[in-house]
């Protein structure tokens, strides 16, 4: 059975983002109360009366923070429903085919190789780390990618041995070089990996948005082939589907919505597999409603654990990626439980 | 215009899993392969489907070869029903049988119309809501069924069209393995050429205008069910001593053991 239907869920969700976003314009180490958002964003594109300091802390600080979030939510949860239709499996993450390892891998490595001075790289202040990341991430994917391929396609049964199998050696790396970190080192990596939206500014949002670009651009044209790779490769094959075409693009694109996600806000985990296993628990596997509502709650999901990150442990914060587990986990769990019972 | 096989060979890893194969699947009439077990039925279907490339010979479908087809005009006059499905999804039995409307662009509207009519065909209206991960076998082996008949239920201007199912009444219980011989027959009646691998040869006995006998990789026989079947054809090819009677109605050779 069926929670709601598709468009049902979609409206809610489109009517939550915004007061989501509004209540997280709102907290913070500096609570600014909702009357004054609203006349500091009706005033200051207008004259300069308002508050100096909360226009500067909602605009310079606060406003990419929450499109960083808005962005690498949506594009993490489109990720995973991605993955879970290519993989035909509902417990496939975006992290299956090696990316986040490999990103991983890389962050490691520059922070390593810059032995600690991490220094802003010139390419339009985008950190040597998140740079690492990325092409960790890009590189184990094709690896990937490149070992369950043969004359006869990519087999998914391969990919996701090769993936656990490539995750495994980059994860084994990864120890090797935090055995050989100092101090300062390790802390730098085991922070990275939890993941953060700390450092977001405009340069971020605008190259995360062209990923979500990407997204908006290819994926609509991707749903009727990823509802018909449900019903097996074949089968999609002969209902007019160019199934290898179909896997190299969705893998490339996931390739990169996750490793730029990563790059830019380190590892958060569980909204790639959760929020699309959720999604579907309630509406269903068809995708043309999936990969939105999927997108639209990712966005919320992760706006919600970076407003309680931001303010949970007053006056410091805690790395958003903790707090993705901490509040998934337990819902996850009890629709388990709730829907074990109406079984 | 049919699906043609011509002296199709298939050598994979050391075996001969076909010899020199001829065949042709003629629209409007209904081909039924039979043959024991490892006789080579699926890697037929394969081939002539496209999903295994022959190590020699060549497949013709429609007067154009099998490869220079699109995969998207071919899916508009050739569906496929496998014998397992690997879906594991949650859809409703509405939204599985919507899939085979996807090489068409008819309209929401009209599909649905089309997917109800379908459903109600093979006795499965009642599923339309059900989730396709809760049905039984033989219920999900239906709503597959009317995915396949959704893919040809119009003619195309492409040609003629080709339908090919592989055991497809393998969980059905006796009403619907019959209402499975009245669907075929009536789309063979409207000029579709269907293939189906059996196993019970009475049912192949009753539907076939051709049954195609294959042993070995290699075909034993074939033609109409009277040509074909004989006591000697059944014990060199299953090794089974059976009496061939006639069925007190349709008149079509009954194989007994």
């Amino acid at each position: 059975m069926r929670y709601l239907s598709a468009p049902k869920l979609v409206l809610i969700l489109a009517l939550l983002l915004p007061i989501v976003i509004l209540a997280s314009m709102g907290v913070g180490t500096v609570f600014i109360p909702p009357s004054d958002l609203i006349s500091t964003f009706s005033t200051s594109i207008l004259n300069d009366t308002v508050n100096p300091q909360f226009k500067s802390i909602l605009l310079d600080i606060r406003l990419p923070r929450i499109m960083l979030a808005l962005l690498v939510g949506a594009v993490l949860a489109s990720c995973g429903v991605v993955m879970q239709g290519l993989f035909r499996n509902a417990l496939a993450d975006p992290s299956l085919i090696g990316v986040s390892s490999g990103a991983s891998l890389g962050a490691s490595l520059v922070i390593v190789a810059t032995a600690g001075t991490l220094s802003v790289s010139p390419l339009a202040g985008l950190s040597l780390v998140a740079f690492g990341a990325f092409t960790g991430g890009f590189v184990t994917t094709l690896l990937v990618y490149r070992v369950a391929t043969s004359t006869l396609g990519t087999s998914v049964a391969t990919m996701l041995l090769a993936g656990i199998a490539i995750g495994a050696l980059s994860g084994a790396f990864n120890s090797l070089l935090s055995y050989f970190s100092d101090n300062q080192m390790l802390r730098q990596i085991s922070v990275w990996q939890m993941g953060n939206l700390s450092g977001a500014n405009s340069t971020k949002v605008i190259l995360m948005s062209a990923v979500a670009l990407c997204f908006i651009v290819f994926l609509p044209s991707h749903i009727k082939p990823l509802n018909a790779l449900l019903l097996g490769e074949s089968e999609a094959r002969h209902l007019g589907i160019n199934v290898q075409q179909v896997k190299r693009s969705l893998i490339l694109l996931t390739a990169l919505g996750v490793g730029v996600s990563v790059a830019l806000a380190g590892l958060i985990g569980f909204v790639g597999l959760v929020v699309p296993h959720i999604v579907r628990l309630i509406i269903g596997p068809d995708h043309r409603w999936l990969l939105l509502a999927s997108a639209l709650a990712g966005s919320i999901l992760l706006l919600i654990a970076d407003c309680i990150a931001r303010v949970i442990v007053l006056p410091a914060e805690l790395p958003t990626g903790i707090l993705t587990a901490l509040i998934g986990a337990p819902f996850f769990v009890a629709l388990l439980i709730s829907q074990r019972r109406t079984l | 215009m049919a699906i043609q096989a011509q002296n199709i060979s298939v050598h994979l890893a050391g075996f001969n899993l076909l010899r020199e194969i001829d065949l042709s699947i003629e629209p409007g009439q209904v081909t039924a392969v039979v043959g024991p077990n490892g006789a080579g039925k699926s890697s037929l279907l394969k081939v002539l489907t496209g999903e295994l490339r022959p190590t020699a010979g060549e497949v013709v479908i429609n007067g154009k070869a099998l490869g220079h087809w699109s995969s998207r005009d071919r899916a508009n006059i050739l569906a496929v029903l496998p014998q397992h499905s690997e879906l594991n999804f949650p859809f409703t039995a509405s939204e599985v049988v919507a899939l085979g409307r996807i090489p068409h662009q008819t309209g929401y509207k009209k599909d649905q119309q089309i997917i109800n009519d379908a459903l109600q065909l093979v006795d499965a209206d009642y599923l339309q809501k059900r989730l396709y991960t809760e049905m039984s076998g033989g219920e999900k082996q239906r709503v597959q069924l009317a995915r396949v008949l959704v893919q040809i239920w119009n003619p195309s201007p492409l040609g003629q069209q080709f339908l090919v199912l592989d055991e497809p009444t393998s969980a059905f219980d006796l009403s619907h393995q019959l209402m499975t011989l009245k669907i075929v027959k009536n789309l063979a009646a409207k000029g579709i050429g269907v293939l189906m691998v059996l196993h019970d040869l009475n049912l192949a006995s009753r539907c076939a205008d051709n049954l195609v006998v294959l042993n070995q990789g290699a075909i034993a026989a074939q033609g109409s069910p009277e040509d074909v079947l004989s006591e000697s054809l059944v014990n060199s090819v299953f090794g089974v001593k059976a009496v061939i009677s006639n069925h007190p109605v349709s008149h079509t050779p009954m194989v007994i053991t």
